[in-house]
C-alpha cells in the first residue's frame, strides 16, 4: 500500500485535476469577452463554488480586468486566482500553535473526522507537544477503537468509555486527565451528527460549554472537518455548527480525490470561518496546513 | 441561506406569467433560468442540468396551460414529471440471481456510509425478504473498520464473517464458503473506502466482484455530494458495472442534488435511501419526492391533491359551521386529527408547504403528542366528547388513568382545548367578514 511520495502541492493539483482541465481549456482561448466570463462561472461551479460567490468573484475580476486593462486570459486567470486567494486567505494564529490549547473536532458523518484527529496528534506529538485525546464519539460502533489505533500509532494517550457514554464525562474525565499528566494539548473527537438534528446538536452545545467551564483561560479552536466531495450543503453545516459551538475554523479532508473543495471558499466568503487543515491521504501524515495561494493556484493550475 | 431564495425568486418569474394561455418562449426561457439555478444550488451537476434544461425547454415552450393550473404552476409541473422520469421507476426491489447464496457487494467513497448501510440491508432482507443474510468484513485499511461491523452486525443479530487483515478476495471466497455451511442466502460484502482514481484499490474491487459474480453491486452515496458526484459514480460504474445505487444521510437538510447527477450517468436504479442513525432507517427511494425535494420550492400541487382526496367535503362543511355556532366538540376534534393523519405525517405536509422545506428539520413535530391526545379523548365518554365542560376532577382521574397519561396531560389538552376554541371563534368571525378562508385550516396546537 506504500505510495510514492510527492509533494503535497503536485498531489493537490492532481486531486484537482479536473478542474484543471477545465480551467486550462478555458484560458488557452484568446479574448477576454462574455463567452470567457461564463465559462469561467460554469467551471467555478463545477468546482463546487457555489453560484454567489462565483457571481461575486467574477464582479470583482471584471473590475480588476477593466482597471488594469487586462487584454490576455493567462493575465485575467492570475487575477482571478489572487482574487480567491484573497478570499480564503487566514489572518488570524492558529491557538494550538502558541500554546497550550483545545482542539474540538466536529462534523456531520463519515467526513474523517476521526482520521483527522489521529493526524493532528502526530503532527503535535512529532513537533514535541504533549496531545491528549479524549474518544467523545461514544456513539458510532468501534468509533473509539478506531481511534485508539491511531493515538497508538502517534503515541499519545487517549481517554476513553465505554459504547453508549455520556460523551460531555469523556471529555469531562479527559480534562482531569490532560490536567494531571500535564498536557498541553487535548483533542476532542465528537460523533459524526447531521446539523439538523437539534438533540445532537445540542449535545455539542454541552461539551462545548463544558469545556468552557473547565478550562476557562484555554483557548479553544472548533473545527468543522468537511468532506471535499460535499457539495452547497457545506455552507448550511458551517452555519449550524457556528451557532452551537462557535466554529473557529475548518478541515477539508478527502482532496486527493477529484473533488475540488470550492465549497470552503464560500464558507470563507460568507461566514469568514478560515480553512486551517488539508487533508489529502489516508496516512498518519497526510495533514497540510492550508495555504491560501496554494490552494488558489492548484485550483486554477498556475504554478505556485 | 442561499437556498431560501430559490422559490420566491421562481414565484417572482412566474408571477410575470400569469394569465397566458400558452407558454410563450420567452416566459420559459426566463423561468427556466430560475430552474437552472435552483437546481445547481442543490447540487446536480452542471452538465446535467444544462442538458436537462434543454429537455425540459423544449418540453415547455407552446405547451397549453390547463384550466386549473397558472402558467407558472404548468412549468414546475412539467419540469417536475421531467425531474421524476429522469430519476427512475419507483419499485427498484433487489434481485437475488440464480446463485445460492447471492451475493450484495457494497462499494464506495471514504465515509459514505457503506459499514452502517450494510447492518440495515441486513434487517431489511430479513424482515422484508425473508432472508437470512451473513455480512463479510472486506475493509481491511481502516483501523477496526472489521470490529465495526461486528458491532453493526450483532446490532442486526446477523452473523458477521472476517478473517483479520488478509486478501479481501480470500476473505470474501471464505465467506461464501461459510454462508453455504451454515445455510445463509445472502452475503453482503463489506468493503473498503477507495476513491474513484485509486487504480490499485479499484483493481481490488473488480479482483472481488470476478471471485463472487455478485447479484447486486450498489454503490453508496452521500446524498451532500456536490459536483464531484458525476465522476465518482462514473468511474465506479466503469469499473464494476453497478446495478444499483443507495443514497445515504437523507434525514440530512440537502436537497440532494447527487441523486439526479448519479442517475443520469450511469442510468442505474436508486433503490434505497438511508434515512437516521438507526440500523431500522431505511426506505425505499421514492424518485417523485426527490424531484420536488431537488427543486427545492416544496410540492404545491401534491399538497392540495392531498388534501382534496383526504379532507372529506361535507365534514368540512359541517365543521365549519360547529365553527361559527360554537358547538364544536373533542368528537370534531378527534377526526380532524385523524383526517389531518390520513393526509400523510404532519412533516411529510410541512414539506411539501413551499419555503418550508429547509426549516422542517428544526420544527420537531410531535407525533407522540399527537398519539397521546388521541389516546385521552378516545378514554373519555361520549357525553364527555360532546360536553367536556362537565369533566371534574374525578372523571379526569379516570380519563388519565383510561389513556395511560397523567392528570397534567389531561388538563393541558382541556386548556389547549378551551383556548383553540375561543381562538376559533374569534378567527371565523374574522375569516367570514373578510372572506378569507385559507386562514381557518387546522387551528389547533397538537
Amino acid at each position: 500500500m506504500e505510495k510514492e511520495k510527492k509533494s503535497w502541492f503536485s498531489r493537490l493539483k492532481e486531486g484537482l485535476g479536473k478542474t484543471n482541465n477545465w480551467f486550462s481549456n478555458l484560458f488557452n482561448k484568446d479574448g477576454i469577452n462574455d463567452a470567457f466570463y461564463e465559462e469561467l462561472e460554469e467551471a467555478m461551479i463545477l468546482a463546487d463554488m457555489g453560484m454567489e460567490t462565483s457571481e461575486r468573484l467574477l464582479d470583482a475580476l471584471r473590475a480588476q480586468v477593466k482597471a488594469d486593462k487586462l487584454t490576455e486570459r493567462a493575465d485575467a486567470r492570475n487575477a482571478l486566482a489572487k482574487l480567491i486567494a484573497d478570499t480564503v486567505r487566514v489572518d488570524t494564529a492558529f491557538a494550538a500553535d502558541e500554546g497550550p490549547a483545545v482542539i474540538l473536532i466536529v462534523g456531520v458523518n463519515g467526513v474523517g473526522k476521526t482520521t483527522t484527529i489521529g493526524k493532528i496528534a502526530n503532527e503535535y506529538a512529532s513537533a514535541g507537544r504533549k496531545p491528549m485525546i479524549a474518544a467523545a464519539d461514544t456513539f458510532r460502533a468501534a468509533a473509539a477503537e478506531q481511534l485508539g489505533e491511531w493515538a497508538a500509532r502517534a503515541n499519545v494517550p487517549m481517554v476513553r468509555h465505554q459504547e453508549g457514554a455520556d460523551p460531555a464525562a469523556v471529555v469531562f474525565d479527559a480534562i482531569a486527565s490532560y490536567r494531571a499528566k500535564g498536557c498541553d494539548l487535548l483533542l476532542v473527537d465528537t460523533a459524526g451528527r447531521l446539523h439538523n438534528k437539534k438533540n445532537l446538536m445540542n449535545e455539542l452545545n454541552k461539551i462545548r460549554r463544558m469545556i468552557a467551564r473547565e478550562l476557562p483561560d484555554t483557548p479553544c479552536e472548533v473545527l468543522l472537518v468537511l468532506d471535499a466531495t460535499t457539495g452547497q450543503n457545506a455552507v448550511a453545516q458551517a452555519e449550524a455548527f457556528l451557532e452551537v459551538c462557535e466554529l473557529t475554523g475548518v478541515i477539508l479532508t478527502k482532496l486527493d480525490g477529484t473533488a475540488k473543495g470550492g465549497v470552503t471558499v464560500q464558507i470563507s466568503d460568507t461566514l469568514h470561518v478560515p480553512v486551517r487543515f488539508i487533508g489529502v491521504g489516508e496516512g498518519i501524515d497526510d495533514l497540510r496546513r492550508f495555504d491560501a495561494d496554494e490552494f488558489a493556484a492548484a485550483l486554477l493550475n498556475l504554478e505556485a | 441561506m442561499a437556498f431560501e431564495g430559490i422559490s420566491s425568486k421562481l414565484q417572482n418569474v412566474f408571477k410575470k406569467l400569469t394569465g397566458k394561455g400558452r407558454l410563450s418562449e420567452r416566459d420559459v426561457h426566463d423561468a427556466m433560468r430560475e430552474i437552472k439555478l435552483a437546481l445547481l444550488e442543490a447540487d446536480v451537476n452542471f452538465l446535467v442540468v444544462k442538458d436537462f434544461i434543454k429537455r425540459a425547454e423544449a418540453r415547455a415552450v407552446g405547451a397549453d396551460v390547463l384550466e386549473s393550473l397558472t402558467p407558472g404552476q404548468m412549468v414546475i409541473k412539467i419540469v417536475n414529471e421531467e425531474l421524476t422520469s429522469l430519476m427512475g421507476s419507483t419499485n427498484a426491489k433487489l434481485d437475488f440471481g440464480p446463485k445460492k447464496p447471492a451475493v450484495i457487494l457494497m462499494s464506495g467513497l471514504q465515509g459514505a456510509g457503506k459499514t452502517t448501510m450494510c447492518g440495515k440491508l441486513a434487517i431489511l432482507l430479513k424482515k422484508q425478504y425473508g432472508k437470512s443474510p451473513l455480512l463479510c468484513a472486506c475493509d481491511i485499511y481502516r483501523p477496526a473498520a472489521i470490529d465495526q461491523l461486528k458491532v453493526v452486525g450483532s446490532k442486526a443479530e446477523v452473523p458477521v464473517y472476517e478473517h483479520g487483515t488478509q486478501d479481501p478476495v480470500k476473505t470474501a471466497t471464505e465467506a461464501v464458503e461459510e454462508a453455504k455451511r451454515t445455510f445463509k442466502d445472502v452475503v453482503i460484502v463489506d468493503t473498503a473506502g477507495r476513491l474513484h482514481i485509486d487504480t490499485d484499490m479499484m483493481d481490488e474491487l473488480k479482483r472481488i466482484r470476478d471471485a463472487l459474480e455478485p447479484a447486486e453491486i450498489l454503490l453508496v452515496v452521500d446524498a451532500m455530494t456536490g459536483q464531484d458526484a458525476v465522476n465518482v459514480a462514473k468511474a465506479f460504474n466503469e469499473a464494476v458495472p453497478l446495478t444499483g445505487v443507495v443514497l445515504t444521510k437523507l434525514d440530512g437538510d440537502t436537497r440532494g442534488g447527487a441523486a439526479l447527477s448519479v442517475r443520469a450517468v450511469t442510468g442505474k436504479p436508486i433503490k434505497f435511501a438511508g434515512t437516521g442513525e438507526k440500523l431500522s432507517d431505511l426506505e425505499p427511494f421514492h424518485p417523485d419526492r426527490m424531484a420536488s425535494r431537488i427543486l427545492g420550492m416544496g410540492d404545491m400541487l401534491t399538497l392540495i391533491e392531498k388534501a382534496e382526496q383526504a379532507f372529506d367535503q361535507k365534514k368540512a362543511a359541517e365543521l365549519e359551521k360547529k365553527m361559527r355556532t360554537d358547538t364544536f366538540t373533542l368528537d370534531d376534534f378527534l377526526d380532524q386529527m385523524e383526517q389531518m393523519k390520513d393526509m400523510g405525517s404532519m412533516e411529510d405536509i410541512l414539506k411539501m408547504i413551499p419555503g418550508m422545506s429547509g426549516k422542517v428539520g428544526n420544527i420537531q413535530v410531535d407525533e407522540k403528542a399527537m398519539g397521546r391526545t388521541k389516546a385521552i379523548i378516545q378514554a373519555m365518554t361520549p357525553k364527555e366528547r360532546a360536553n367536556p365542560d362537565i369533566l371534574n376532577a374525578s372523571r379526569r382521574k379516570r380519563i388519565a388513568r383510561g389513556s395511560g397519561t397523567t392528570i397534567q396531560d389531561v388538563n393541558r389538552l382541556m386548556n389547549q382545548f378551551d383556548a383553540s376554541r375561543k381562538m376559533m371563534k374569534q378567527m371565523t368571525g374574522g375569516m367570514f367578514k373578510k372572506g378569507k378562508k385559507k386562514k381557518g385550516g387546522f387551528p389547533f396546537k397538537f
